[in-house]
């Protein structure tokens, strides 16, 4: 019993972390904006004078939203704190590291799904149907928790300095969107190209979002979603500890 | 985290044998001290001594290589020792895109204060402290005192029974270290034990009961500030100036003077015997007809022992 008391005390503070961080990083009118019209223009530019239907456009548009966003803010969080000196105060509060990680993870995992959901609103407005809407929702929610915690990985380098951390992160970031069946369907890649595609997270959100819109997934849903799940997992666990092994550097 | 209290149950704070390097150098040497309940306990060293270092590891936010520090009854870093412990960390900042008001919200919302507890310390505290009219404002429009004080309210919002404080004074106007320093005194009367890092040596004679000198990683000395003030002798000196100019040479060979160093219009004598030495002085003035403009006998002070201990320990190492 003491342990699951202990359990919800830390719950309580990691949303009194995640709510810090919202009102703090996520508010913010430029980052707002920034996480939507990012991810669009850089679609646009590769669809544009292209003959896709926008049953074929909006899932790779989601994914590439979703993963943005919910890597866009993430990486720095930790670095913006210890050079602003508010970490050390956080660290020596009666919280558990990986409170902290939990609450910034879950801030950029709410902001990821928050922002997604104007591509999805406009592609409905657009006349897009999403076949098995529970099933979407959930893939959006075990995606935006997987691309939170990878964003979080990025922050891990004990560097206080943002531009670092977002480089470390744009050269990780646009790869993956690539090599994800993005802009391509899995089904059209060649052999070795769905080979690259499966080490991409991104990858199985997208063949889910393309089943659920276009109906035309290229793995069974249960395989994407277990394998989602357990990117999530490996990409949590990786940044609880690792960040235990490098905060101690940064103060 | 451990369910129950170790070590001495009448100490706020235990620490044995700690010992953290850095890069293969050790920035606390294998250092004991405890901090009773209720004291004002005052832990002075030179930049780089291991003040910082030694307040990271009582406070959590670093792991020791060796040995081992209490807080409270409970293992330094556990959450139960900060969760009664309340920190001022070094140059630490409040989140300057908070008003003071959230800041302070946010940190009893971290150590699980009531909300209408929290609401109510915090209208006292910010009222203490001379922030309560702008408890509404951004933060990042303080100024560097205004924000050294409410990173004290922050510490307080939990009411904490031990409270660290690394340099909480420095560099800050004279009106945000005075109110700082009437608060801890006043929380100190109220039973609070107060760990204060500081290099300011008046601060330290003004407020602790006890100082610990660390120097290099190691503790020097742990007295109070009189005894310690009194264990450098030596650094005793009478201060005396004349309506004419003397040579110096003829106040060096007063009996009992060891060293003479002339300060502007003052002469000042070392001893270890300061009472002799101004009857000399006086003997010596009436019989070459001098006259006397000021005449004072002056204790070692606290930097003085400072000083004295530090170059002691640095030239034995």
């Amino acid at each position: 019993m003491p342990e699951l008391s202990l359990l919800g005390q830390q719950l309580r503070r990691s949303l009194t972390i995640a709510r810090k961080d919202m009102r703090i990083y996520y508010s913010k009118g430029p980052v707002v904006i920034f996480g939507v019209l990012f991810p669009v223009f850089l679609f646009l530019a590769f669809s544009i004078g292209r003959e896709f239907t926008i049953d074929f456009m909006m899932p790779g548009l989601i994914g590439m939203v979703l993963f943005f966003t919910a890597t866009s803010i993430s990486p720095v969080v930790v670095p913006w704190e210890a050079q602003a000196r508010t970490l050390e105060r956080l660290m020596s509060s009666p919280i558990r590291l990986e409170t902290i990680i939990a609450g910034d993870i879950l801030a950029s995992l709410l902001f990821g799904i928050a922002i997604s959901a104007v591509p999805i609103i406009a592609g409905l407005v657009l006349g897009i149907t999403i076949a098995s809407p529970a099933l979407f929702a959930l893939a959006v929610i075990v995606a935006a928790v997987c691309f939170a915690a990878l964003g979080n990985i990025f922050s891990v380098p004990p560097s206080n300095v943002p531009a670092t951390v977002n480089m470390i992160a744009a050269a990780v970031r646009f790869p993956v969107i690539f090599i994800s069946g993005v802009f391509i369907p899995l089904q059209q890649l060649p052999h070795w190209g769905q080979w690259i595609a499966y080490i991409s997270p991104l990858t199985y959100f997208t063949d889910i979002a393309r089943g659920c819109i276009q109906g035309q997934a290229h793995l069974p849903p249960a395989v994407d979603f277990a394998l989602l799940i357990a990117f999530a997992a490996l990409f949590l666990v990786l940044a609880m500890r690792l960040h235990h092994r490098t905060m101690p550097r940064r103060l | 985290m451990s369910a129950n209290p170790v070590h001495h149950p009448t100490a706020a704070v235990e620490v044995r044998h700690l010992t953290k390097h850095f890069n293969g150098v050790a920035a606390v040497d294998d250092i004991s001290f405890e901090v009773a309940r209720g004291e004002f306990f005052g832990f002075l060293g030179p930049n780089g001594a291991g003040k910082t270092t030694t307040v990271r590891v009582l406070t959590g936010v670093l792991r020791a290589d060796g040995g081992t520090a209490v807080v409270m009854g409970f293992p330094a870093g556990s959450l139960r020792a900060k969760q009664m412990a309340g920190v001022v960390p070094e140059m630490a900042n409040a989140y300057t895109d908070l008003s003071a008001w959230d800041n302070l919200m946010l940190m009893a919302d971290l150590y699980g204060v009531p909300a209408s507890t929290a609401k109510e310390r915090a209208r006292g505290l910010l009222q203490d402290l001379g922030l309560l009219e702008r408890k509404d404002s951004l933060v990042r429009a303080y100024s560097r005192g205004m924000r050294q004080r409410l990173i004290l309210a922050m510490a307080l919002i939990s009411d904490p029974e031990v409270l660290f404080l690394d340099e909480p004074t420095s560099g800050l106007d004279v009106q945000s270290s005075r109110l700082i320093k009437e608060l801890l005194r006043k929380l100190n009367r109220a039973g609070k034990t107060i760990f204060l890092t500081t290099h300011d040596m008046d601060e330290a004679n003004q407020l602790c009961q006890r100082v610990a000198i660390i120097n290099k990683g190691k503790i020097v000395a742990i007295d109070s500030p009189e005894r310690l003030r009194l264990a450098t002798g030596r650094r005793h000196s009478v201060e005396v100036s004349f309506e004419t100019s003397i040579s110096a040479q003829v106040l060096a060979s007063l009996p009992g003077v060891s060293e003479v160093q002339k300060l502007g219009d003052k002469y000042r004598l070392f001893t270890p015997s300061p009472g002799a030495v101004a009857m000399a002085v006086v003997e010596m003035a009436r019989t070459m007809g001098l006259n006397i403009v000021s005449l004072n006998t002056l204790a070692p002070s606290l930097e003085d022992a400072f000083v004295a201990l530090t170059e002691m320990e640095s030239r034995h190492a």
